[in-house]
């Protein structure tokens, strides 16, 4: 049995096909239909809802999510808020009055989804930030208004907004999912006509459910094995949600480096990140759609072993490294040994990813990540760049990794670039003789989303760009010459 | 009494009332009439409504070979399936078939030959969606391989066509090329676009009485859904009732292609009895549907050594898929648009509509026109490049004149020209001199960004080229409680259509809005509609709704004179109430009075457009009522390292005459120039050799979103210019226009890339202009250059 609120009812499934997504539950079996269908691949935010949970503070922590690719497990010791919620009586919430106000509604099929991720928004932001508001509606899109409308809704709605009929709930909320997270047996599940999803809440008993059933599905964020079924489909009859095990959400930051649990979302580990490699937290702010980073994690991105995910380049450039369990062992292994071939990696049946490992440079380092989409925002990269460079005193390079996302059928280094400058004076000409190496270390393919050429001589540019921004003559800090494209946004 | 009439008023009271104005009439600023109910999630959709008790799913198979001949349909497995309830192929319509929207070649289902992968071949219909699409994975086929043409410069060469060639010509254009002191060559490819409406195509369908069909279809032309449900399933159009209350989203791709699901459904209704709903999920919706026609374009233009423009040779070939559609209309469009806001002079130009075995491209915002437009604008960037001036003076140059210099192509006097007026208000607002100087000095100091700039005009004909279309129909019924309810032939997609008519019709009467319900458009209170299409939704449905009011007005003045003895020149509407010479009654009172004296308190209305005239063959006449202006300055900046932009600031002036309604008019403006933005630059389709879309979801096709509007974006309504036209209230259309204020950004993009040439030579750089493009064009410019 999972057990959540809707809206502040406390409802409890065990009776229900696991592959059902948050979205079909609400329009077919609670006749909610304000909540739309759009794309059912996470990409075009119709189907926005809120979900509240708790952080370690217990405060409550308001996301918006894609319903469509959600399967409905993932609600377990939530809140679910759908915009049927927001109205009370005849009075509309303050994101939907600014959004009457301001025109941010035309044919209105977005509409909902776009108050959705508004009213997440003025939950935990004061005032009118525009990157926020692009952050928060990057997932949204709209056909219609051309955004100026809903941006203009956004600024109003931010801008000293009245208490609302959720916050004098919050406490109430608060000891309401306190008491379900108390209630929640060790294990709980939910299973019809033989398709079961089981979700232990310690590793032991993860373990112990891979014995007996190893070849289960793990889900974690579940955004991309969602599209399974969703798009392919697919119908997954034995699953174990790794959610709300305890031990994979944690975090651990030390001097020599930080651990991330398996559990871990991708909007968590911006915050994470951001300090040691702010590079990466940036890589992540245009990673998907923040929808998509509420549930999405650091490690379903690296198991899913797509050659085009964004953060195995980063990783493999820092040297991370993925800590691996199953029920008889324990190992650990370095990301870039991790990926074998298109969509392979060295995970055995039964094993799982624990947590991830990044260590802390202890010398100085240079780190940047480039990403290179059709699409600013929420778009798949064409080829993603990390790069980390190490210099010794005579600015000769002393520890170099880079690693490519799109440039070959798994993540991986440029080797022979890598050594073409290992040990070399970190020049102009060093770089421009390294980079030729590039068509050596890879052969990319065309798709839809790039040619090979143009693969190869962004790669190239990009390597050029690195070494231009790791001079200090050109003084990317103050602002006087900005060296990217989402420096003008 | 009703709740409308309220507490009776005192004759001081109501006098009271009369000194103020309605809020709500035309012209006022208030919302779209659903914005309350879109962001409650109130407003239904169809996929909202309760299902109907046995109501059944529909799913397609669809052909995975983009030409052969379809040998066999094995669906004995997928008729096993538990809940499927039948499979439906060609030979089970009962009626005709064909579902071509003016000419035929689009079979419902596909019979004996498939022409693009994607076309429906049969129809899974069971107790649900998921078992629908489970049985249509059981269905085998068995198709016969056959030659297909994918790309359309080769249908070009070996003639395949859908329709013939057809040239629009004024003067001697290889007389003026031979005489000119220059002449350029080149080509360019214009891409398709994808609608991407957030509602897919859906449809619902109810058996009634003697074989009759109640059809709820998110379409823009509920006449066309009926006429063709009627010959599907063999029945009058009397038997056949759409409806039709709101589309989530629509931009011409639901003009012609509603008719498909709505068909389907139907048809399983009739053979099965039972209710039925289609709703196309996303994938299926991109590779089933038609899109925006991608074009090839080859010109040869002569000019003066200012610029002026002598002679043109203009070929517009379009990928108009496998059938002919409204592939006709669009290809003259885009030829009636090929001047944009130029005197063309001596000019030929020539569209050939060609044969791909692709989904039939179809009607989308601007429908065609913008593809004309940005073939002319591409050339006047060619002569500037060629010149080594700024692309804007060649631009005024060449404007369209008042007295002379004042005739298209096509033979219509270009009468209200305010180009030169709206170009000096731009240029001075949006700064663009000093702007072009400071982009100067930063392109000399970025080690490799470059910016560029662009102010690009737009001179959009409004009416239907078809011009039977050009009319319009409206129903207005007022009940006892003074409360209005209107009807008009036109649908409402998101554009305001109903907001506006319900202000034209609160204006008559000098009611407030909250009075005027509008629901449902419906087949069987407006007949024989035109689609929703064309810009012309308000312009002759809400003529049509106000010729109603008049109507009913008429009559109820009439009636007042009798009744209250009082002179025709006494009775004036104000603000709900009715002024009698020294009395004042309320509306509510004045249709109880009427009622009780037996005076009919319903009006159709009906408007045709007046003076428009078009002779195909000679590719003469007048075929637009009159032209709408927009004018739009965009600057951008390009990382030369990767082809990456970010448009920084777009600064808009837009004519809509007097308007009805500023608000619902900037949200048009604001929305189509970030439609047309999205065309040019990041929504890219892409087709692999066996005809396949690749770009067929959200994931792979990426249309706008909110960071990628520009930076500093400034619209602004051009003011005190009234429609010099006989429009509704002087207004002018706004749905297509402002979708071609669009192209400024691409030609924005064009310059930043032709900055690194000294701005003396033309990028080679097509649409859309993906990074990667932009990529390969400042590559090519760098080439160009190096040659010098």
């Amino acid at each position: 049995m999972i057990e959540f609120l809707l809206n502040n009812e406390i409802v409890c499934l065990t009776d229900i096909n696991p592959n059902t997504t948050v979205l079909q539950y609400l329009r077919d079996q609670q006749q909610r239909c304000g909540t739309k269908e759009g794309c059912a691949s996470g990409d075009c935010g119709a189907c926005t809802v809120v979900t509240v949970e708790l952080d370690a503070q217990h405060t409550l922590q308001y996301k918006n999510i894609n319903a469509c690719i959600t399967l409905i497990s993932a609600l377990h010791g939530k809140q679910l808020i759908s915009i049927e919620d927001l109205k009370v009586e005849q009075q509309l919430h303050s994101t939907q009055q600014a959004m009457v106000d301001t025109d941010g509604s035309q044919c209105g099929f977005c509409t909902p989804g776009f108050v959705m991720s508004l009213f997440a928004l003025q939950k935990h932001q004061s005032g009118y930030d525009k990157h926020a508001v692009q952050q928060a509606l990057a997932g949204n899109l709209c056909r219609c208004t051309g955004y100026r409308a809903i941006d203009s809704a956004a600024k109003q709605a931010l801008t000293s907004p009245p208490l609302d009929h959720f916050d004098p709930l919050a406490d109430d909320t608060r000891d309401t999912l306190l008491q379900l997270a108390k209630n929640s047996s060790a294990c709980p599940s939910i299973e019809h006509q033989g398709k079961i999803c089981h979700l232990p809440s310690n590793i032991q008993t993860l373990t112990e459910l891979l014995r007996i059933h190893p070849e289960s599905t793990l889900l974690a964020g579940g955004t991309d094995l969602a599209i399974e079924v969703t798009q392919h489909g697919r119908e997954f009859s034995q699953l174990i949600s790794m959610l709300g095990v305890s031990e994979l959400q944690q975090v651990t930051i030390t001097d020599q480096q930080l651990e991330i649990g398996a559990a871990v979302s991708l909007n968590a580990c911006q915050d994470i990140l951001r300090g040691p490699f702010v590079d990466f937290a940036n890589l992540l702010e245009r990673f998907a759609s923040l929808h998509v980073r509420h549930t999405a994690t650091l490690a379903g991105n690296i198991a899913n072993a797509s050659p085009i995910g964004d953060t195995p380049p980063a990783l493999i450039a820092l040297n991370a490294s993925l800590v691996l369990r199953s029920a008889d062992q324990q190992r650990t292994e370095l990301i870039e040994d991790f990926f074998v071939d298109y969509r392979k990696t060295t995970l055995q049946q039964g094993e799982f990813i624990e947590k991830i490992i990044i260590p802390i440079p202890q010398q100085d380092f240079h780190f940047k990540v480039y990403k290179v989409s059709k699409r600013l925002d929420d778009d798949i990269s064409a080829i993603c760049a990390a790069h980390y460079l190490c210099l010794d005193k005579d600015n000769r390079v002393s520890e170099i990794r880079m690693a490519y996302g799109g440039m070959a059928a798994i993540a991986k280094r440029a080797s022979h670039t890598e050594a073409a400058l290992l040990g070399e004076l970190w020049n102009q000409a060093t770089v421009d003789k390294a980079l030729l190496h590039l068509s050596t270390d890879f052969q990319p393919l065309s798709d839809f989303r790039a040619s090979d050429q143009y693969r190869l001589r962004c790669a190239q540019n990009l390597l050029h760009k690195f070494f231009l921004e790791t001079q200090a003559t050109i003084d990317v800090t103050t602002g006087a010459i900005k060296m990217r494209i989402s420096d003008y946004v | 009494m009703s709740k409308l009439s309220g507490a009776a008023l005192s004759q001081a009271q109501m006098y009271e009332k009369i000194q103020a104005e309605i809020s709500s009439g035309v012209g006022k600023k208030i919302p779209h009439e659903s914005a309350a109910r879109h962001v409650t999630g109130e407003a239904i959709y169809i996929d909202d409504r309760l299902d109907f008790a046995n109501q059944l799913h529909l799913y397609p198979v669809l052909s995975e070979v983009a030409h052969g001949r379809l040998e066999q349909i094995d669906s004995e497995q997928c008729s096993r399936l538990a809940g499927v309830e039948r499979v439906i192929i060609a030979s089970d319509i009962p009626g005709d078939g064909d579902i071509g929207a003016i000419l035929p070649g689009d079979p419902l289902l596909a019979i004996d030959t498939v022409e693009y992968i994607g076309q429906v071949i049969a129809i899974v219909v069971a107790s649900s969606m998921e078992i629908a699409r489970q049985g249509a994975k059981l269905v085998k086929v068995q198709i016969t391989p056959l030659k297909a043409i994918l790309e359309v410069k080769e249908a070009h060469a070996l003639g395949h066509y859908v329709l013939a060639p057809h040239t629009q010509s004024m003067g001697d254009a290889q007389a003026a090329l031979q005489s000119a002191a220059h002449v350029l060559e080149g080509e360019l490819q214009i891409g398709g676009q994808e609608h991407f409406y957030l509602e897919t195509q859906i449809c619902s369908t109810l058996p009634t009485e003697e074989g009759g069909m109640l059809v709820y279809a998110s379409t823009q032309h509920p006449s066309e859904v009926q006429k063709l449900v009627a010959q599907v399933i063999d029945v009058s159009l009397n038997k056949v009732t759409v409806d039709m209350r709101r589309m989530g989203g629509g931009f011409g791709g639901k003009e012609t292609q509603a008719a498909q699901p709505a068909c389907l459904a139907a048809l399983a209704s009739h053979l099965t009895g039972k209710p039925c709903k289609m709703r196309l999920p996303r994938e299926l919706d991109m590779r089933m549907t038609g899109k925006r026609h991608p074009f090839t374009v080859q010109y040869k233009v002569g000019f003066n050594s200012q610029g002026l423009l002598c002679g043109l040779v203009l070929d517009l070939l379009a990928d108009c898929g496998f059938s002919p559609d409204l592939s006709g209309s669009i290809v003259d469009r885009a030829m009636f648009h090929a001047d944009n806001a130029y005197y063309l002079g001596n000019a030929t130009i020539t569209g050939y509509r060609c044969k791909t075995n692709r989904a039939s491209n179809t009607a989308y915002r601007g429908f065609g026109g913008p593809q004309g437009m940005v073939a002319i604008e591409n050339i006047m960037d060619h002569i500037a490049r060629f010149l080594a001036v700024d692309p804007l003076s060649i631009r005024k140059l060449n404007y369209y004149q008042k007295e002379q210099r004042n005739l298209t192509h096509y033979g219509q006097k270009v009468e209200g020209n305010l180009l030169d007026e709206m170009t000096a208000e731009l240029e001075s607002s949006s700064d663009y001199q000093l702007r072009r100087k400071q982009i100067n000095t930063f392109n000399q100091n970025h080690p490799f960004m470059r910016k560029g700039i662009a102010l690009t005009p737009v001179k959009f004909g409004i009416s239907f080229t078809a011009t039977f279309l050009n009319q319009g129909g409206a129903l207005i019924n007022i009940y006892t409680d003074g409360s209005i309810h209107l009807n008009h032939g036109g649908t409402e997609m998101g554009q305001g259509l109903n907001t506006k008519v319900a202000q034209i019709v609160a204006e008559e009467f000098q009611v407030d809005i909250e009075t005027i319900f509008i629901s449902a458009t419906n087949t069987d209170k407006v007949p024989n509609t035109s689609p929703t299409a064309a810009s012309s939704g308000t312009d002759i449905n809400g003529k049509a709704a106000q010729n109603a009011a008049r109507t009913l007005k008429t009559r109820l003045i009439e009636f007042a004179i009798s009744h209250y003895q009082v002179a025709s020149s006494e009775i004036h509407f104000v603000n709900n109430h009715i002024k009698l010479k020294d009395r004042v009654i309320s509306f509510t009172e004045l249709i109880q009075q009427a009622y009780f004296a037996q005076i009919s308190l319903s009006s159709t209305g009906f408007y045709r457009t007046p003076k428009i005239f078009y002779d195909r063959d000679s590719a003469f006449g007048t075929p637009f009522y009159y032209y709408a202006f927009g004018m739009a300055c965009s600057e951008v900046i390009i990382d030369t390292h990767t082809g990456e932009y970010k448009v920084l600031r777009s600064d808009i002036l837009h004519d809509v005459g007097d308007s009805l309604n500023p608000r619902i008019d900037i949200g048009q403006v604001e929305g189509g120039f970030v439609q047309g933005m999205g065309w040019m630059t990041t929504e890219e389709l892409v087709w692999d050799n066996s005809g396949k879309l690749l770009t067929s979801n959200p994931m792979s096709y990426k249309i706008p979103a909110i960071t990628d509007i520009p930076n500093d974006f400034r619209v602004k309504l051009v003011e005190n210019r009234k429609n010099p036209e006989d429009t509704v209230y002087h207004s002018k259309a706004v749905g297509e226009p402002p979708f071609m204020l669009g192209i400024s950004v691409w030609c924005a993009l064009k310059d930043a890339v032709a900055s690194l040439g000294d701005y003396r030579h033309q990028p080679n750089m097509h649409s859309p202009a993906t990074p990667e493009v932009v990529f390969f064009a400042v590559q090519d410019m760098l080439r160009q250059t190096a040659n010098d």
